[in-house]
């Protein structure tokens, strides 16, 4: 099998650094997804992955053997493009069987490999089609397959639900998991779904400007992001920033969330005095009667019914506009005066200059004294 | 489709017409003129009824021009094959030299390629007077002149860069991900240039093939100058009919219609080719 490692790799078009100094390893069998938005050096890694282009610096290691210098059809790679690549002038069929016929197999192991990946793949009443008489979806299962057929122990996807419909993507999304755990294969994924990438991956690489920010399991970049910008980009509704100064007391440190005194327990020494951004996940929040502890009074604005929960947007008194989630079917308010307590565990406190969070654990509120 | 009127269909009949009858019509005078003898032709006012006649193409093909004069020996089909043989091996090594190299420039960005590009496409610029004494000279001194090898080395001047800059765009038209598709799936450089750069790029080197094979027929000063009588095509062959005793309209008539049918031929051959090529722009991406 194929374990991947980067080390130390640079790529430059011209004098713009694309990916700069990045090392990264994915072990074998795993399923790494990068994730980022566009411009942020994810397809140009997979190419280098795959060799089709050269990195300026650095090593490419694929099962501990170095292909930095080796050609792309040597690497024994399987890819899947975000515009499926397929080749026009060829049948479904003879698409899918192209890394079978490099291995020079023969006819009958060809035809027996391309139709039980398509039968997999569901694809297999049209394999006598050329590309334009397929589907965006068909075209998907094609390039998939042809990644697929000849099980090479490294799998790259690139954004490969991208040009898909919702529903195909939400199908997929549930089938991707399975199919590429069965083939045993490391997959490299590239999304820029923040549920794709929480759904496939076993870990997740959020890049920005050429720069993986974080690597961590999908549990550790939603509870405990490294800066705003991952927090606001995993999670949906999205997270909701305030603005605050945390300040001590004989309690401990506290932040002042329209005139509610929220006591936070952990190592946040270092943030007594200075400007802080708190994040709270909108399904952190709930409604509370008044005059529960930690009550914070605010005005409902718009609510918006989701089918499986209810996002509602509250100001506060200081006019500070919130989102609160809570599963559909739950009470709540949907107008006028309402009270809304913060639920602890997944309230994060970031950095106000730098973006970065502060402290290493996660953070745990304590309700005006209450113990957590 | 939207409705159209009878109206509008008779205009647009109308105007097809005109267009066909302004176009054609030379080609369609020079039809019938090569069945008329020389007195017919000249005939004042022109005639639309006159007695058809196959002498003019009987004297090309036999090669015996009779005239008041006495009899001549017109060389036309010698002339035809050269024309064929001479256009048919220019472009085949054309296309030999043209596709690979079209290819390099179009997906390898290396020191200096778009210099090199361009200098073969100034081949072009150049009037073809302009280098015909110095080249005459050099082949002169080499031995190539009034030699096949010379007058195809030559036609490379026409062929070559028409065709390089043709097939480069086409080839820059395939998305380079499908090259690489083919690539990660296994197969060499030269195995994706010959089972995917091809056959996508087909229609292009159909149409410039094409298109350098009409320039390499219709060229006539370079093998005015570097072929005598046995190596020449129709196009300085033609020049014969202009005899001691008057202008031959007849044969020449009938010479135009010989010369142009391989060619008419293989425009509508290579029709569906096009056709194809445009319509696979329909499934990029």
């Amino acid at each position: 099998m194929a374990s991947l490692e980067l080390r130390n790799v640079v790529k430059r078009y011209k004098s713009q650094t694309v990916l700069d100094n990045l090392s990264l390893t994915v072990a074998d069998g795993e399923t790494l997804v990068l994730f980022g938005p566009s411009g942020a050096g994810k397809t140009v890694l997979l190419r280098l992955v795959a060799g089709v282009i050269d990195p300026d610096e650095g090593k490419i290691l694929i099962g501990g053997d170095d292909m930095t210098d080796v050609d792309a059809e040597f690497r024994g790679i399987g890819m899947a493009f975000q515009n499926f690549a397929l080749f026009p002038h060829m049948t479904a069929f003879d698409n899918i069987a192209t890394p079978l016929e490099a291995k020079r197999s023969s006819q009958s192991v060809i035809k027996a490999g391309v139709e039980s990946v398509a039968k997999l793949l569901k694809i297999a009443h049209v394999l006598s089609h050329k590309p334009r008489a397929l589907s965006n979806g068909q075209k998907q299962r094609t390039a998939l397959a042809r990644a697929l057929v000849g099980s090479p122990p490294l799998l790259l996807l690139d954004d490969p639900l991208r040009n898909v419909d919702a529903k195909l993507r939400f199908e997929m999304r549930l089938e991707l998991p399975r199919l590429l755990a069965d083939r045993g294969a490391t997959v490299v994924y590239v999304t820029q779904d923040y549920k794709e990438a929480m759904a496939l991956g076993d870990r997740i690489a959020v890049m920005s400007q050429g720069v993986i920010r974080q690597l961590g399991t999908p549990e550790q970049i939603y509870r405990e992001p490294a800066n705003i910008e991952i927090a606001r980009l995993f999670g949906d509704p999205t997270i909701n920033l305030l603005d605050v100064k945390p300040a001590r007391d004989t309690r401990g440190i506290y932040v002042g969330l329209s005139n509610v005194q929220v006591h936070l327990a952990g190592a946040y020494e270092t943030a007594v005095g200075r400007d802080c951004v708190i994040g709270l996940r909108p399904e952190a929040l709930s409604f509370v009667e008044e005059g529960a502890p930690g009550a914070i009074p605010v005005t409902v604005e718009a609510e918006t019914p989701l089918n499986e929960k209810i996002v509602t947007l509250v100001r506060t008194v200081r006019g500070r506009e919130v989102l609160v989630s809570r599963p559909a079917g739950t009470p709540g308010r949907s107008e006028g005066k309402a009270h809304i307590s913060v639920d602890g565990k997944s309230a994060l406190l970031f950095d106000h200059a730098s973006g970065e969070r502060i402290g290493s654990k996660n953070v745990v509120i304590l309700r005006n004294g209450e113990a957590a | 489709m939207e409705h159209t009127s009878l109206l509008e269909r008779i205009l647009r009949g109308v105007a097809l017409t005109l267009v066909v009858v302004f176009f054609m019509f030379p080609i369609a005078w020079i039809f019938m003129m090569s069945f008329q003898t020389n007195e017919t032709i000249l005939r004042i006012p022109p005639q639309l009824i006159f007695e058809p006649t196959l002498a003019n193409y009987t004297a090309l093909i036999t090669g015996k021009l009779v005239t008041a004069a006495g009899t001549l020996d017109i060389a036309f089909m010698r002339n035809l094959w050269n024309s064929v043989f001479l256009s048919v091996t220019s472009v085949a090594v054309s296309l030999l030299l043209g596709v690979p190299a079209a290819y390099a420039f179009a997906r390898h960005k290396f020191r200096g390629s778009e210099d090199i590009a361009f200098t073969l496409l100034s081949f072009k610029f150049a009037p073809a007077l302009l280098v015909l004494l110095p080249l005459t000279l050099y082949f002169q001194k080499l031995g190539l002149a009034n030699t096949y090898i010379g007058l195809i080395w030559v036609y490379q001047l026409i062929c070559l860069p028409l065709i390089l800059w043709i097939v480069r765009g086409y080839f820059e038209d395939i998305p380079a991900d499908i090259e690489y598709a083919y690539r990660i799936g296994g197969h060499s450089w030269f195995a994706t240039f010959r089972k995917i750069a091809l056959p996508l790029a087909g229609p292009g080197i159909a149409a410039a093939g094409l298109l350098a094979f009409i320039f390499a027929w219709n060229n006539f000063v370079f093998a005015l100058v570097l072929a005598s009588a046995d190596k020449q095509p129709v196009t300085v062959g033609a020049l014969a009919f202009i005899t001691s005793s008057g202008i031959q309209y007849g044969q020449i008539s009938a010479a135009i219609v010989l010369s142009i049918t391989p060619t008419l031929a293989l425009a509508l051959y290579a029709q569906r080719y096009l056709v194809e090529g445009l319509s696979l722009g329909a499934v990029k991406g």
